[in-house]
């Protein structure tokens, strides 16, 4: 059947199995753009295309499934990079789908013509332009399979704008993806696979390392099975949160440098680390010449360029999470690390007095207990977005996830305004979870404008501000590292709640903790979004702290103060 | 120095994928060769660059995680031939042309042009030896000098075969690549 590239790239993205994608038209897309129209993919208009990519992220990473983003050429294009940047560093599989000038005049500085697939090439996983209606359909197919496959990340596809206006034979079968012929390693050494287990069964302070390569191979099953057989204690990365379950007493909690004392302390005493799917980023590990120097370490990676990159390891088997585990699970023995565990739990006791979750109310708003609150109100069950900085970090402390894909956070880019719109994106994915965007109020003003985007759609996400008046995470580093110089971290907000209600968006501003429970109970039973801005304690700090470049088990505590001395037991 | 061989698609935009990929890891490229292969839709590059181990083995799996390229191989500790090619124009005036000859012979290399002024010298081998070459017509001035960079392979039953190519039976089996 003829048909136009258009349509023929909407025909193609709804047998891929596409249902939304996120953009915002312009001249050089607008024939694809007439083409959705008449086509039943449901298009959500955004108010800036970074917040497309990080729409599209959200929705991969809630589901596992792919997250498709749509811009127009030149500055549509370039205000994507910063997502696709983002989807990048954390393996998240994002389809961009751009347009281009015609290919007639490509090169020529023409009118928003900007060379995208050059601009993104270290940021994406595979990127090309299309400049024939006929080569859609099979590049779209071929950039789906990319996306997925392997360790996940961002695929973009330029489309010339004479490529959505030729026609051309569409036949589904006769445009299968041909993707090069790679060569398949043979990745399964026997002797890495040996030592491995030697390892495995003879560690006595033994720690597993679990990162988001867990969730993206699906293995939680087998991960689960894994822990139980070998019986050693889980620590998580901040990606990796939710892959096991944190009531789970087996998890310790999060490592590195806002990670819990006794996990980063149990990691420096293990004498073996098995990380699984998980890179040793430079926010785990602190200073890698007294990173867990008595350890040995495995690595369970499916990309072979992590192997050593860091970390020098001793057994390094390069494969899927799940498939890798499987392997190994028959040849562990039951392990018993009892006095090893109860050593832990000793640490544990010792850090949970100084934790701030352990205070009174001593009439101070803390972000920590408004995140530890809303734990509780939601039971658990919500699926929380976070931006990035000290909130971040509390919501990783405080928040319990006993479920994957329950916890949507930048953590390899850092991302500020991701929050707001990846919420939006995991809402469109997830439309039966209650979702909830936790933002600084610095990060929310980045993108607040997709508010309007929430009101557009009739959306029901909940938006919880923590509101310190500071870039709260860069004051802390002045604070401790530029004796308190705040250069540039005050912070003028508009009134939240105002700015709310001109978006036609109820909003609550929160003081007292007495207030907390009953606010976000209430802001549940409402079927609208919600804004909430909870006024925190403007000068808190998140501990524990690992400074950037300091050994691990070197952590800048919570001083101890009369408040603090007084804590009750938890 | 580590050699670096990989088969890529043979496509435009790759040289600058690979290229972007040593810059975005801070490797310096010491020479990059690329041409065809038998087959024409394959590539064949040698890269050589000055990095460790280390760097050669991110660079090594870094380069192959890049959709177009099928195969990436470090043969740097392997048995292996290289091959550098030199053309170098040096002056020569009618008085030094027979000590230039003599040992242009001593380097097995051949002169393919020759001018009044000057000579251009063919010289094919590994660095040392052209670098060897270059060092004893400096005195007699280098006016030009081009030079192909590296190509390398594996000695022997050691193949190195883009992935789907048919197979071609060696005489006694090929040990398995790794």
């Amino acid at each position: 059947m003829k048909m136009t590239g258009a349509e023929i790239l909407c025909e193609t993205l709804t047998r891929l199995g596409v249902r939304h994608i996120f953009g915002y038209p312009g001249g050089a897309i607008l024939p694809v753009y007439d083409a959705l129209g008449k086509s039943k993919l449901h298009h959500i208009l955004v108010r800036h295309e970074q917040g497309a990519t990080h729409m599209a992220d959200g929705y991969a990473r809630a589901t596992g499934g792919i997250g498709v983003a749509m811009a127009t050429s030149g500055p549509g294009a370039t205000n994507m990079v910063t997502g696709i940047a983002t989807a990048m560093l954390d393996s998240s599989p994002v389809v961009c789908i751009t347009g281009q000038v015609s290919s007639k005049v490509l090169g020529s500085d023409a009118f928003q013509e900007v060379d995208i697939t050059g601009i993104t090439m270290p940021i994406t996983k595979y990127n090309v332009v299309v400049s024939r209606a006929e080569d859609i359909a099979r590049t779209l197919r071929e950039a789906f399979i990319i996306a997925q496959s392997g360790r996940p990340g961002p695929v973009l596809v330029d489309f010339t704008k004479d490529a959505q206006q030729a026609s051309a034979e569409f036949d589904w079968d006769a445009c299968a993806p041909k993707l090069p012929v790679k060569r398949i390693r043979n990745n399964h050494k026997q002797d890495e696979f040996d030592r491995a287990v030697e390892l495995l069964n003879t560690a006595k302070r033994p720690v597993i390392l679990a990162g988001r390569g867990i969730m993206l191979s699906g293995a939680m099953r087998k991960f689960e099975e894994f822990v139980r057989t070998s019986n050693i204690p889980v620590a998580m990365t901040l990606l990796g949160i939710g892959c096991f379950p944190a009531s789970d007493p087996m998890n310790l909690g999060m490592m590195g440098m806002h990670g819990e004392a006794w996990v980063n302390t149990a990691i420096q005493e293990a004498d073996l680390l098995i990380a699984v799917g998980m890179r040793f980023d430079d926010r785990v590990t602190g200073d890698l010449r007294t990173y867990a120097r008595n350890a040995r370490k495995i690595h369970i990676e499916v990309d072979r360029a992590e192997i050593n990159k860091n970390v020098q390891v001793d057994a390094a088997l390069v494969g899927d999470a799940g498939e890798t585990l499987s392997r190994l699970l028959p040849h562990i023995h039951d392990g018993d690390h009892s006095p090893w565990l109860a050593h832990i739990k000793e640490l544990k006791g010792d850090s949970a007095v100084r934790d701030i979750q352990s205070l009174p109310d001593s009439g101070h708003l803390y972000a920590a207990h408004v995140i530890n609150d809303l734990w509780k109100v939601t039971r658990g069950e919500a699926i929380v977005v976070t931006d990035v900085g000290q909130h971040q970090m509390w919501e990783a402390q405080y928040y319990h996830h006993d479920r994957p894909r329950s916890l949507i956070t930048s953590g390899g880019l850092g991302t500020m305004g991701f929050a707001l719109p990846a919420a939006i994106g995991a809402k469109f994915a997830r439309p039966d979870a209650e979702v909830w965007a936790v933002v600084g109020d610095g990060g929310f003003q980045m993108t607040s404008c997709e508010l309007a985007t929430i009101v557009q759609e009739k959306i029901n996400i909940k938006i919880a501000i923590i509101n310190n008046g500071y870039l709260g995470m860069v004051r802390q580093w002045q604070e401790f590292f530029y004796d308190k110089r705040y250069v540039a971290t005050p912070l003028v907000a508009p009134d939240f709640v105002s700015l709310a209600n001109a978006f036609g968006i109820r909003g609550e501003r929160i003081t007292s903790r007495a207030e907390v429970v009953s606010t976000i109970e209430s802001a549940r039973h409402t079927e609208q979004p919600v804004l909430l801005d909870f006024r925190v304690e403007q000068e808190d700090s998140v501990y524990p702290m690992v400074a950037a470049g300091a050994a691990l088990h070197d952590m800048i505590r919570r001083p101890n103060s009369p408040l603090v001395e007084s804590a009750t037991e938890p | 120095m580590q050699t670096i061989v990989a088969y890529v698609e043979n496509k435009p935009g790759v040289l600058n994928r690979v290229a972007s990929l040593t810059r975005r890891l801070a490797i310096n490229i010491d020479s990059l060769t690329v041409g065809p292969t038998e087959n024409e839709a394959i590539a064949r590059m040698t890269l050589c660059a000055h990095t460790d181990e280390r760097g050669a083995h991110r660079l090594e799996a870094s380069l192959e995680k890049l959709v177009d390229v099928l195969l990436a191989e470090n043969i740097t500790d392997r048995s292996m031939l290289e091959r550098d090619l030199a053309l170098i124009k040096v002056s020569a005036g009618q008085q030094n042309r027979p000590h230039l000859m003599e040992l242009i012979k001593v380097f097995r290399a051949r002169v393919v042009d020759v001018a009044p002024e000057s000579l251009i010298v063919e010289v094919s081998g590994t660095v040392d030896k052209i670098d060897g070459l270059l060092e004893v017509l400096r005195p007699f001035g280098v006016l030009e000098m081009a030079r192909t960079g590296r190509i390398a392979m594996t000695r022997g039953n050691d193949l190195l075969r883009p992935p789907g190519a048919a197979d071609v039976a060696p005489v006694t089996p090929a040990p398995s690549a790794t």
